[in-house]
């Protein structure tokens, strides 16, 4: 969920991509009873759609990605998943036309709180309304009907991406015809929630926020605490260990080991640049998905609707969204008797292990979507 | 009787007890195969007997092989995959020349026929003739059905038809059907714990 690839060791297959921008007309009514009236989808698509517009596969992104999943802008940033899109990579782009979109809500050109708000001409801000994954679905589906796509041949995605991949098979059944949902959940536990609570918190009780201005500190609390649920205590204990920054004890309270250097650079990266009305949302988001909530707490009978055939994977060191997670969405698939195939993946690196390139897991994306019948 | 097929590294193998499950099951059936390996019993079972395939592999060659079969697999460890499964969520489980090496061998029985209405289980017979000949020769067997040595093999426990229905009888099992196969895959009509290689059961709870 770092959601932007950190110096991706292979080259863009994609090549040169510029995103580009869909403006809805429609209103969209929100979980949350507000009503948005018009907004703004930017998207990057790559491959081609073809004739019969069945090839069409939608990336999801997760709580801090965007639109921007593959190819190289002109200033040399990388799409976040590029790793796994572009010609024979396993999102073939000879064979696929991908859409990677920024939500409603996010901060990287949709509309969301640093969009202005046409009733008082100024930034949403955090008047900005709660957005939810049903609330995603609902406008990603004017993005396929742009494109003339009556059904996706695929929606994917990790982590929250993954949540929104299952929703879609929920909420527009006819509109999916495979879902693949990697690292997810179908909804967040207890130990979830108070996470993102206390990032919540950190940027609610940031001075700067309460006054209005940029919670940067907040922010800052909020990624270093995400940061740590998205690793594994191996991958934690092989990286930095018990190093020291000074090779000895100072007795203060500057970065003595490298795991605090480490924590503090990502907070500050991402402090210079995330939007905290986003930040709240996207946790928000997260927290309130639970398809089984309209059934009794019954997984497989809010499954049961779902047309779609499933792609499941889960992470061995997933600490986040453990394996037995996802197992909970394939027995209830399993219960329906729908269509599902499941990898648990070994892998070291904790929930962010969706994101990283690793054979067995590529092979497997690539052998499910060779499948997908066009 | 004898189905050649492939495995994962394209060797053609003989699973003669596949086409016994096969006709075992009918269409439209749910079937869970334990430790279903590359898929082949779910393809046949779907393609031929029109049923509703899945299976549970752990080994990452395996599913990936499944998955490109575009079989419903799932991976998981055997005697944990199931503790998720519901009850009587499929009308056959089947463990395919797999008991013999499961460390939990009731407990593995018990929770087959608790997710299934029927558990179709098959594996070597260790008194088959010519396994009493090797080892009366003082040589542990290597056959077509035990094709390993004693120092590689996979296998925790070594019985025979005659110990397994001893076993279903002392825990409470009712054998539905037995087909017993010798090394070529054919059916035994007599002294089939001597002449048999394979068994296959159908079992279910009383």
């Amino acid at each position: 969920m770092a959601g932007v690839a950190e110096s991706s060791e292979i080259a863009t297959a994609v090549g040169s991509v510029s995103p580009q921008r869909l403006k809805v007309g429609d209103a969209l009514a929100l979980q949350d009873g507000n009503m948005l009236n018009g907004y703004e989808l930017v998207y990057e698509t790559y491959g081609t759609l073809n004739a019969a517009k069945s090839n069409a596969i939608l990336v999801c992104h997760a709580l801090s990605g965007h639109h921007h999943v593959a190819g190289e802008y002109a200033d040399g940033s990388i799409g976040w998943w590029d790793n796994i899109v572009g010609p024979g990579r396993p999102l073939d782009t000879h064979r696929f036309f991908i859409v990677g979109v920024n939500n409603l809500g996010g901060c990287h050109g949709s509309t969301g709180p640093s969009s202005i708000n046409p009733a008082t001409g100024k930034e949403w801000g955090a008047d900005f309304p709660i957005v939810t994954v049903e609330d995603w679905v609902e406008s990603q589906a004017r993005l396929a009907d742009h494109f003339g796509i009556d059904a996706w041949a695929a929606v994917m995605g990790g982590s929250l991406g993954g949540m929104q991949a299952l929703q879609w098979s929920l909420q527009l059944p006819e509109r999916v015809r495979h879902a693949l949902v990697i690292a997810a959940s179908p909804k967040l536990s207890a130990e979830n929630i108070a996470f993102n609570e206390v990032a919540r918190q950190a940027i609610l009780s940031d001075p700067d926020y309460v006054a209005g201005r940029r919670p940067e500190r907040g922010l800052r609390l909020a990624r270093m605490l995400g940061h740590i649920t998205y690793l594994s205590d191996d991958q934690m204990a092989d990286k930095f260990g018990r190093r020291l920054r000074h090779g000895e004890y100072r007795y203060g309270f500057d970065v003595e080991f490298e795991i605090e250097s480490y924590l503090r650079h990502q907070g500050d990266k991402f402090a210079s640049w995330f939007n905290a009305d986003t930040y709240l949302r996207m946790t928000k988001a997260l927290d309130y998905f639970d398809p089984a909530r309209h059934h009794g707490g019954d997984l497989a009978a809010a499954l049961r609707v779902a047309r779609a055939k499933f792609f499941i994977a889960a992470f061995s060191t997933d600490w986040r969204f453990t394996p037995a997670r996802s197992r909970e969405m394939v027995n209830a698939l399993v219960k329906n008797g729908q269509t599902v195939a499941y990898a648990e993946i070994d892998s070291p690196h904790g929930h962010d292990s969706f994101l990283i390139p690793d054979d067995y897991y590529h092979a497997l994306v690539a052998a499910y979507l060779q499948r997908v019948t066009l | 009787m004898t189905d050649v097929m492939t495995d994962t590294r394209g060797n053609q193998i003989c699973r003669a007890d596949f086409s016994v499950i096969a006709s075992w099951v009918q269409p439209g059936e749910r079937v869970l195969d334990l430790g279903c390996g590359d898929g082949t019993l779910l393809s046949l079972l779907i393609e031929q007997r029109g049923a509703i395939g899945y299976g549970i592999e752990l080994e990452d060659e395996a599913v990936l092989a499944a998955v490109k079969r575009g079989m419903n697999v799932i991976q998981s460890d055997l005697e944990a995959g199931l503790s998720g499964i519901g009850d009587a969520t499929f009308d056959h489980v089947v463990l395919s020349r797999t008991l013999q090496a499961v460390r939990h061998t009731e407990g593995i029985l018990r929770e087959m026929l608790r997710v299934g209405r029927e558990a179709v289980v098959s594996f070597p017979n260790f008194a088959y003739w010519k396994n009493r000949t090797a080892v009366m020769a003082g040589r542990m067997p290597v056959s077509e059905d035990l094709p390993y040595e004693w120092f590689n093999t996979p296998n925790l426990r070594f019985f025979t038809l005659l110990d397994f229905e001893a076993l279903c009888a002392h825990m409470g099992l009712v054998i539905r059907a037995r087909e017993v196969l010798d090394e070529n895959g054919e059916l035994v009509q007599q002294e089939h714990n001597f002449l048999g290689s394979l068994a296959v059961y159908r079992l279910a709870v009383r």
